[in-house]
């Protein structure tokens, strides 16, 4: 279907959805890169009008990428509940904007609205929003996620602690393990992104990370971040597999250059949940995902990239999984140039999955070719704090030794939660406590002779 | 001190309001920043420092071209047959803006590879990448360990190919063209604070346009720190002895060594 829309005398045509969405996305590098992005920023105004005008309802009739072509438009319109969608299928896309700011739309209504969204609506709407709006949004949602321990609480920010080491030495991932817990870090997971992706590789460092676990009684889940073929065959031989993770996109090709599928994916889940490892809850996949992979991947069918990304939402969504995060500013410049486009597409990232019930939390990232520096970072970790962001990365000074790239630090996670009073999971922090690792009134200790950490690392005793 | 000193992450026993943590001594086993210390919560001035410091070098480098005339000297000096190329990205700012064109040959360079050539088994390609100072660092040791374990194996190597404003993918219409059935590409990958100089090889099995992420093989951080060249070098040629024996590379491939790339999306590969 066309859809026009007269600006100051100027009548702008879109031929399609697809193209409506993508001119009416605010500017990032990577629409430009695909040939997608608005001529002017009229044309991306008109178009924000003119989608501001659409029926939401009008969404669920014309796919961004077609329903034959593609299983993840099968999964989202073969998924959607139209009875959840009811309370706003009357609006359009800019009333369901003025609805989501208003009172109406409380954590109850916003949750039991969800199964009703689909990733192109909530894209939709977010593109003719403010930062201010899809902060607004976010922070009234709930999402509250279980596996050893409750992520998602009212008044919590949790970490993924992140001891990445460049040749995988179990003793120096070991060392950023400890440093991390000692600064209060690690309650969403302990994630290690493998240098190198073997059965080998991810048993030895889980089955470290297991030995802790199960010498300290913390209340912890860990993970490996290698491809989901590798845990298959890591689960198989018998390692301790928590968390699955894998990468994942929003079209059936981008999936395909990520060597997935739905049905493996099924059945990384079915083995996953085989095992029963979780305590509290069996929410157990861990997925990444981050504006520009389909792009980058040759695989976005023509669509925008922060609709594509929603789309990944959907597929997140099947699995109930523990843990999503955008990985914002790693992809580079040639997707998203600087610290302002990272800025907005972490919100609109975070915003998007919140809004279709994702535990959703961020990479707040960049890298030293994109025109970025701590200030972005802080900027967006603050805005992201204030929105309710699920969880944040925890690296050893923001640098990523292993992949090259600057991300959040144990430092700055004590900062957001200082400024905004938000605190680890419940059980996280009590076992902080019972380890030692924080005093009876919460606060950190910095000591580790006085945690019961030490002994169950593979660390040597300090030479006299 | 002098400027020229680096700076020290925390002083110990130093009284002030920034406290130093107790476990500096785990430093040994990682190049992770840890044990920083704290002030309040925030970094200590010192380690605030000592990171921007790294930042500024970092961007520093991915501005530093590949010296190639020098590279080709290199070579030429082993007696390896060496050829250079560019992509069709015309200068550093496009290439950062513009991946598609890093993962074309120029016009140019099209018909320099075109030539008849006696097709190889492995083309070699050395790429600058996102870093033209991991090249210089490192590409030749790789190459003086990967080559003569090739030609051991009885495979035919290629002229290596010097490739400017590369991206990994440019391996395929470089493989294409030269009717190659496997290729290796030697790239800089993005520099890190700690790490401005880390190579990453990218095995392809008959590399073409059109393949994905998903059929090659990486062994990345190549560097003095980090995987030593030599090791490199073995890692890839078992790598291509599972390549040739199975006909296939990526995820498909059964391999004793290292598979996939590391699962991120854009994997830092340039």
């Amino acid at each position: 279907m066309a859809f026009a829309h007269t600006l100051a005398g100027t009548r702008h045509q879109f031929p399609d959805l697809k193209t409506l969405l993508a001119r009416a996305s605010p500017p990032r590098s990577g629409d430009a890169l695909a040939g997608l992005i608005a001529a002017s920023a009229a044309e991306r105004v008109a178009a924000q009008m003119a989608l501001a005008d659409l029926p939401l309802r009008h969404v669920l009739t014309e796919a961004v990428v077609p329903y034959e072509a593609d299983e993840v438009t099968r999964l989202i319109v073969d998924g959607h509940d139209g009875a959840a969608f009811a309370p706003v299928a009357h609006l359009t896309v800019g009333g369901f904007r003025d609805w989501l700011l208003s009172e109406a739309a409380d954590a109850a209504a916003l949750t039991a609205l969800a199964p009703g969204l689909t990733p192109e609506m909530v894209a939709a709407v977010s593109k003719i929003m403010r930062l201010q709006d899809l902060i607004a949004v976010a922070a009234k949602t709930r999402v509250v996620t279980r596996f050893r321990n409750t992520i998602g609480l009212p008044g919590r920010l949790s970490t993924r602690l992140q001891p990445n080491h460049p040749v995988d030495d179990p003793r120096g991932i070991a060392a950023s393990v400890l440093d991390g817990l000692m600064y209060g870090s690690g309650d969403a997971v302990i994630g290690i992104n493998p240098a190198t992706d073997s059965v080998e590789t991810m048993t030895t460092l889980l089955e470290m990370l297991e030995e802790l676990r199960l010498r300290t009684g913390a209340p912890i889940q860990s993970c490996v971040l290698a491809h989901v073929t590798t845990a298959l065959k890591a689960m198989e031989r018998g390692a301790p597999v928590d968390l699955v993770f894998q990468s994942i996109a929003g079209t059936e090709a981008a999936n395909r250059a990520f060597g997935v599928s739905l049905a493996l994916l099924d059945e990384a889940w079915e083995a996953g949940k085989a095992l029963n490892r979780g305590t509290v809850g069996d929410n157990l996949m861990y997925f990444e995902t981050g504006q520009g992979s389909e792009l980058s991947s040759g695989a976005h069918e023509g669509v925008d990239q922060q609709t594509v990304e929603a789309r990944c939402y959907a597929v997140a969504r099947r699995y109930r999984p523990l843990l999503v995060n955008t990985v914002v500013g790693f992809i580079g410049p040639e997707y998203l140039y600087d610290g302002k486009q990272i800025t907005r597409a972490g919100l609109e990232d975070h915003f998007c999955a919140k809004l279709l019930g994702l535990p959703m939390g961020c990479d707040v990232c960049y890298t030293n070719h994109a025109e970025a520096d701590q200030d972005d970072m802080d900027a967006l970790l603050t805005l992201l704090g204030v929105a309710g962001c699920t969880f944040i990365m925890g690296v050893p000074g923001a640098d990523d030794i292993m992949l090259n790239y600057q991300s959040t630090s144990f430092h700055d996670a004590l900062y957001v939660r200082q400024v905004l009073g938000r605190r680890p999971a419940p059980e996280f922090e009590a076992w902080q406590q019972a380890a030692g690792i924080a005093d009876s009134a919460g606060r950190l200790r910095f000591d580790p002779a006085a945690s019961s950490l030490l002994p169950a690392l593979p660390l040597p005793e300090e030479q006299p | 001190m002098t400027e020229s000193e680096p700076v020290p992450l925390s002083s110990p026993a130093q009284p002030g309001p920034a406290q130093p943590d107790r476990w500096a001594h785990l430093r040994r086993h990682t190049d992770a920043r840890i044990a920083l210390g704290h002030a309040g919560s925030g970094l200590p001035t010192a380690a605030h420092l000592a990171f921007q410091a790294a930042h500024a070098q970092a961007r520093d480098a991915v501005h530093t071209p590949l010296d190639a005339a020098a590279l080709l000297a290199a070579l030429a000096e082993r007696g390896w047959p060496a050829v250079a190329v560019t992509s069709a990205a015309p200068d550093r700012a496009t290439y950062l803006k513009r991946p598609d064109l890093g993962r074309q040959l120029s016009e140019e360079s099209q018909r320099r590879l075109s030539e008849p050539v006696r097709a190889p088994d492995v083309a070699l390609v050395v790429g600058d990448g996102l870093s033209g100072t991991a090249v210089q660092a490192n590409a030749v040791a790789v190459l003086e360990a990967l080559i003569p374990k090739l030609q051991a194996a009885g495979l035919r190597v290629g002229p290596v190919v010097v490739a400017e404003q590369a991206r990994v993918a440019l391996g395929d219409p470089v493989g294409a063209l030269l009717q190659a059935r496997a290729s290796v590409v030697l790239i800089g990958e993005r520099p890190g604070l700690s790490a401005a100089d880390s190579l990453g090889l990218y095995l392809t099995w008959e590399p073409r346009p059109g393949r994905v992420d998903s059929e090659r093989n990486c062994i990345s951080n190549v560097r003095v720190g980090g995987l030593a060249p030599a090791a490199a070098a073995a890692q890839a040629a078992a790598l291509l002895g599972a390549m040739f024996a199975q006909q296939r590379s990526g995820i498909r491939l059964d391999s004793p060594a290292p598979a996939a790339p590391p699962e991120l999306p854009g994997a830092g590969a340039p």
